[in-house]
């Protein structure tokens, strides 16, 4: 079973993250089981896939949280993939759904997930990091504290520093 | 200028532990090259031809004596004795070794500097006016805005990892000295017609492979708003900038795609949910910034010093210098001075550890501790008395930057070249000491007045050669260096593009090129004519029939 960081603790999760299949089709759903489909095929079966429950969709760097739109609210789990860490969509679309779409799930960073990249993603508001196999996921959950303090508003602090220095 | 408190310091120090880590985790083999290599240049360290090259921000140019004397023990202590002074008002030092990275770091964050943000894709030191504060044409004073977007930019969750880096210019005074037109962000702190403070909003300007100058999509923004409109134009960016290939990524190109009016409608709408915000500046903030960049305690003089006006009439050189390196004041006898670090048979923008604490020295004692750094790649003393010119100019020849060539031919800009930089397709170096070498005459040079002379070792436009009165960029030609010559180019607030005169030449033809190019224009100047001037009258064509007599040059493509 894959480990997970998960608000700030390494836990077990079995979480399914289902792909289109190479000729584009949609992947077939199995009956039982957390999955993580793909935006695309999640806005194409909304309905069977909330009958089924146990359903989460998960986001490419590309996708747009606009096609969820307050859809996202009624979701317990969102994925966002990192293909690869240098490639900072996926904060904004975290941002987004959290501040724009009214997301409260949890809220799930995978791919080139591992130390230097989660502190960012915690403040665009991730709360889970499925942190790349070959790397140490004890370390990785260090750089959730690699900075004491933050200029910007983010979801974790909305409150800029500016408005809250002493 | 700006004094951090416990949380500017905690933040330093909180990045210098991280890259501390990062370093040791790559030496251990637990990153790849692959993985530190966005991580260090997010922290200025470059792999370069020799060695690793750090770049030390000195945000908007401004630097505190006690900083110069700390980057001076740096060159000593970790570098071959000298570091150099970039077209971003930026510092570097080509011969560190990584591991004494992080203890360079540190050593900074005593002195409340640091190197962070000033590479990689992300949003990098903000620019301004080297004489911001103290120029005689300011309307606004643009340093409180760059400390505000300074902090705002430091380590933002959403825009460390964007297509490609991103650079933010701002001007506050009636001359463009910051080059905001060729900026990602280029910005003038301008009053409304009610008197209130604002920002005109250029965006998509830049250098490099295309060259484009800013669109103006925001005409007055309200000060409260900065942020939350850059919040706006970021993510615009981030999200939409293309990934696909390195060369289409500033968002230069994004803006050109969609035209700026679509790109300021989409901004408009994502700022319409930004607005009003947490983001929105309060009166206090703004306060509290500016409450950091008043005036220092000036005398109260008069203006037109005796002493200093008889020293100008009785020593020619003296003189000279005044009129090329001593920069108009706002207080009545005071003046910006300007030390020249082109000194001839040094590269443009060097400097040695004891010019460096030199510099400290003189800024002690003649200019209340402060010293700006210019894009043009020459220090600032902002605050000297007329009085103390005489003595400032005799220091300055003492250290070797007293070389009264502010503005004139020999006041090349010019980045490291392929001496230094593992990008360069040629050398800029020896290209610009060979031509301050033909240009050696200072009555001569005088008498040619305001050229600028910019030169690149690639396409990446560090010397930015497409804003140069005349261009220099070198390419690669079957292994070998050729340089590529444009004519035509300013900054500034009619900043253009210069256009190429023809095919590249040979290293060795370079000091003859410029010199045909110097002697076109004097045949066809009147009376005091610059040489932007005289390009504007006469065209190109005279300069191409001389530079490519017959068929001298073969054609190539490049």
């Amino acid at each position: 079973m894959a480990r997970i960081i998960r608000d700030r603790q390494i836990v077990d999760d079995n979480t399914l993250t289902l792909r289109l299949n190479e000729d584009g089709s949609f992947a077939d759903v199995p009956a039982e089981g957390a999955v993580l489909v793909p935006l695309k095929q999640f806005v194409a079966q909304k309905g069977a896939l909330q009958v089924r429950g146990n359903v989460g969709v998960w986001f490419a760097p590309d996708d747009e949280p606009e096609d969820l739109g307050a859809d996202a609210q009624a979701l317990a789990v969102i994925g966002v993939e990192f293909p690869a860490f240098t490639d900072g969509r996926g904060f904004s679309i975290g941002r987004l759904l959290r501040e724009r779409y009214g997301y409260t799930g949890e809220l799930r960073a995978f791919g080139d997930v591992f130390k230097d990249t989660i502190n960012y993603l915690y403040r665009c508001g991730f709360n889970a990091f499925a942190v790349r196999e070959d790397k140490d996921i004890v370390e990785a959950a260090k750089g959730l504290d690699d900075f004491p303090e933050f200029y910007q508003s983010s979801v974790q602090q909305p409150q800029p520093l500016f408005r809250r220095r002493a | 200028m700006y004094i951090y408190d416990d949380y500017d310091q905690q933040i330093v120090d909180a990045r210098v532990a991280q890259f501390r880590d990062q370093t040791r985790r790559y030496l251990a083999g637990e990153l790849t090259d692959e993985e530190f290599r966005p991580l260090r240049l997010q922290n200025g360290l470059y792999i370069q031809r020799h060695a690793p090259m750090l770049r030390v921000a000195i945000p908007y140019g401004e630097l505190h004596s006690r900083q110069i004397r700390v980057l001076a023990e740096i060159a000593r202590k970790y570098d071959r004795d000298y570091a150099h002074f970039t077209t971003r008002q930026n510092i570097q030092y080509n011969w560190p070794a990584l591991e004494n990275v992080p203890q360079i770091l540190a050593d900074l964050a005593t002195v409340q500097m640091h190197a962070v943000q000033t590479s990689g894709n992300c949003i990098r030191n903000t620019t301004s006016d080297q004489f911001a504060g103290v120029a005689h044409d300011e309307i606004l004073d643009p340093r409180p805005w760059c400390e505000i977007i300074r902090q705002w930019s430091t380590f933002h969750p959403e825009f460390a990892h964007l297509p490609r880096k991103f650079k933010i210019a701002v001007n506050g005074a009636k001359e463009d000295r910051s080059a905001i037109l060729v900026h990602d962000i280029g910005v003038n702190v301008v009053r409304n017609a009610a008197g209130e403070v604002g920002f005109e909003v250029y965006v998509g300007g830049g250098l490099g492979r295309t060259p484009i100058i800013g669109a103006l999509i925001k005409p007055f923004l309200p000060k409260e708003h900065l942020l939350s409109y850059f919040d706006a134009v970021l993510r615009v960016y981030n999200r939409y900038g293309r990934r696909d290939n390195k060369y289409k990524a500033r968002i230069k190109i994004l803006v050109k795609a969609m035209t700026p009016e679509a790109f300021a409608a989409k901004v408009e709408e994502e700022w319409a949910f930004l607005k009003d915000g947490p983001q929105t500046l309060t009166q206090a903030e703004i306060d509290r910034v500016a409450a950091f960049f008043v005036d220092p305690a000036y005398e109260t003089l008069t203006g037109d010093d005796a002493s200093f006006l008889a020293a100008k009439a009785s020593n020619p050189a003296f003189a000279r210098w005044v009129e090329r390196n001593v920069f108009g004041h706002k207080k009545a006898g005071y003046a910006c001075v300007t030390l020249s670090l082109k000194a001839r048979g040094i590269a443009p923008g060097d400097a040695s550890d004891k010019q460096l604490d030199d510099v400290a020295d003189l800024a002690d004692k003649f200019s209340f501790s402060e010293v700006r750094v210019s894009h043009d790649q020459n220090l600032i003393l902002p605050y000297v008395k007329q009085s103390e010119l005489f003595a400032v100019w005799e220091e300055a020849k003492r250290i070797g930057f007293a070389t009264p060539n502010v503005g004139l031919l020999t006041d090349v800009i010019c980045c490291p070249g392929g001496d230094f930089c593992s990008l360069a397709n040629a050398k800029s170096i020896p290209i610009a000491l060979a031509i301050e070498e033909r240009f050696d005459n200072l009555d001569y040079l005088h008498d040619l007045g305001e050229i600028e002379l910019n030169m690149s070792g690639c396409m990446n436009a560090c010397g930015h050669h497409h804003i140069g009165n005349i261009g220099i960029l070198g390419v690669d030609k079957n292994g070998s260096e050729w340089y590529q010559v444009s004519l035509g180019g300013r900054q500034g607030e009619s900043a253009s593009i210069g256009k190429v005169v023809g095919p590249s030449f040979a290293q060795d033809d370079m000091p003859d090129v410029i010199e045909k190019i110097i002697g076109v224009f004097v045949e066809n100047r009147h009376d005091d004519e610059r040489f932007i001037e005289v390009f504007d009258r006469i065209g190109m064509d005279p300069f191409k029939a001389k530079v490519y007599p017959g068929k001298a040059v073969a054609k190539e493509a490049v």
